[in-house]
């Protein structure tokens, strides 16, 4: 399985230092015979269009470090202000009473059955009309408020937290944000860090809406760079080895991830499977 | 009054505290949701005004061959997923379950899930490529004639799906293996006492007590793959021969593509309708799937 896994990208990472013109020739080495860092000058934008082509490029683009900075603000702004809010709402599901909490919750919990699909037109239309398009706040707006999951997985876990202490702060008179965050919170880092592990892992990845809404190089997330830098090149003869280069690349941030949060980013993934 | 008081302050705390996931919630989902229906009634090009036709799209979807052919493709995509992607994935977690706790093993097993779906179809379409990629190359080794995978349309969707499977093993794998901890040791030791055999504690005690995960892996990952769409846009495109062109892709391209909002609204809504009785199906089932640990 170790083997199934890593040998595609082994692969990946052999193309990327092999010159274009030697690929026929190596395709089944293992090794590069005679290692090159050219693809990687093509990518990084170090070398002009010109240089580019003459060592097998197609002339097409790509600024893959502004590509990863875009991926790292979408997902980082993503990460942070919408687990906040589905703690917020958790909470108050899990603890409050007022009217409406319970059709609501369900209304949640049943949003996370609609398909992307359905609503990616009608949103779509909506960002266009506030002139959002090619901007970073029409890129997260869809995800930065709720998601029915994170909301749904924290509200379980608030339910199982005892309330003795709350109530002690209650009687003591404490307002509900001031309970929440200094009791609460503080009890409940373990799954909110979950919840964010998750929702990192799926944001750095989403492809489909950032991919409609920001066209524009400048707002285009990695997975989004990636593609267009692949259609961009000619279907006979895209330019393979500056494709592997920029995979590598982009390979190297989730590797940095996993090797930092192995053990959080494993047990978050199972976490959600076991309850 | 006293008495009304905290209740009413209750009420307004508790708004305050949903009020952001509360607007997310009407402006991108609720809201979205209900206008998808009344786009799907109109001929909208997204320039001019939406045109109000009432259920044309609805007759022309029916009468539309890619349509059928989409949502053909779609279900013919779980099916040549689904059963190898759970199989293999219980296989590897029974195999991790006994022979590693290594925490690299996990990382590197769960590794390709990791890694987007763009990066890993152009992983694939690099290995797959029919002159220079490796599985030719590695084919020709062994006899095997060089086979043009993605750009043939008997095998483009088979090499989509086993794309997918080698992304999602790793996380069905881990999956499963969380499952299997949940399992007490005391069962497979009384029962290896009277003498079952591995295959016979395999289907009589593991796979009834993997039940509820089962069930689990199964809804999510299939309406999952019934809405696959990003390993088909960087990949072949919906090609060759319209093999490969799913319903999400179809609906993407009439929306995206041809501009015909109101007909890609008709199709996604449903897409919805049959996924929702997909789910409750599903939510029958999940009822009689309480552990039997329990």
């Amino acid at each position: 399985m170790l083997v199934v896994t890593v040998f595609p990208l082994l692969v990946v990472l052999k193309t990327s230092l092999v010159n274009s013109s030697e690929l026929f020739d190596t395709a089944t080495d293992l090794l590069p015979t005679s290692p090159t860092v050219v693809n990687y000058e093509k990518v990084l934008g170090l070398l002009t269009t010109e240089e580019a082509i003459v060592n097998g490029g197609s002339g097409a683009n790509i600024n893959i470090l502004r590509a990863l900075l875009n991926s790292a603000i979408f997902t980082g702004v993503i990460v942070v202000v919408q687990t906040f809010n589905c703690t917020l709402a958790a909470y108050a599901f899990a603890r409050m009473r007022f009217p409406g909490s319970k059709i609501l919750f369900g209304a949640f919990v049943a949003s996370m059955m609609v398909p992307a699909v359905v609503i990616m037109i009608p949103n779509f239309v909506f960002v266009r009309d506030l002139g959002l398009l090619d901007t970073r706040a029409g890129t997260v707006a869809p995800y930065v408020l709720m998601h029915g999951f994170s909301v749904f997985f924290l509200r379980q876990f608030f339910l199982s937290l005892p309330k003795e202490v709350e109530e002690a702060a209650r009687i003591d008179g404490a307002n509900p944000f001031v309970i929440f965050l200094k009791i609460a919170l503080p009890l409940s880092w373990a799954p909110i860090m979950t919840i964010a592990t998750l929702t990192m892992i799926n944001m750095w990845n989403e492809f489909l809406w950032p991919f409609l809404v920001a066209k524009d190089p400048a707002m285009q997330t990695l997975p989004v760079a990636l593609q267009s830098f692949r259609s961009q090149t000619p279907q006979g003869q895209p330019d393979w080895s500056g494709l592997m280069a920029a995979t590598v690349i982009a390979t190297l941030p989730t590797l940095a991830m996993l090797f930092v949060f192995g053990r959080r980013i494993v047990e978050s993934v199972q976490f959600t499977g076991g309850k | 009054m006293l008495s009304i008081a905290p209740k009413v302050k209750a009420t307004v705390a508790g708004y305050l505290f949903i009020a952001p996931a509360l607007v997310g919630f009407l402006l991108f989902y609720a809201w979205p949701a209900a206008r998808a229906v009344g786009i799907s009634f109109t001929d909208w090009n997204l320039l001019s005004e939406p045109v109000y036709v009432g259920l044309d799209n609805y007759a022309e979807m029916i009468q539309d061959e890619q349509f059928w052919n989409g949502m053909k493709l779609s279900a013919l995509y779980v099916l040549l997923n689904i059963p190898l992607q759970t199989v293999l994935g219980l296989f590897l977690a029974v195999a991790m379950d006994r022979l590693t706790k290594s925490l690299f093993v996990k990382a590197t097993v769960l590794l390709p899930y990791l890694l987007s779906n763009v990066l890993v179809a152009l992983i694939w379409l690099w290995m797959l490529d029919p002159l220079l990629g490796i599985v030719n190359a590695m084919l020709a080794l062994v006899g095997i004639s060089p086979q043009a995978f993605l750009g043939d349309p008997e095998q483009a969707l088979i090499s989509i799906a086993a794309i997918n499977i080698w992304r999602h093993m790793g996380l069905v794998a881990m999956l499963f293996l969380a499952g299997l901890q949940t399992i007490p040791k005391y069962l497979y030791e009384s029962a290896a006492l009277e003498g079952a055999s591995e295959w016979r504690m395999f289907t009589r005690i593991t796979l009834p007590l993997l039940r509820p995960v089962m069930v689990f892996v199964l809804v999510t990952s299939v309406t999952g793959s019934f809405q696959i769409f990003d390993t088909i846009a960087v990949t072949t495109s919906g090609g060759p021969l319209d093999s490969t062109r799913v319903i999400v892709y179809y609906i993407i391209q009439n929306a995206f593509s041809f501009y015909k909002m109101g007909y890609a609204s008709a199709m996604s809504v449903t897409l919805c309708m049959v996924m929702l009785v997909y789910t409750l199906f599903q939510m029958h089932i999940l009822r009689a799937s309480e552990s039997d640990l329990a």
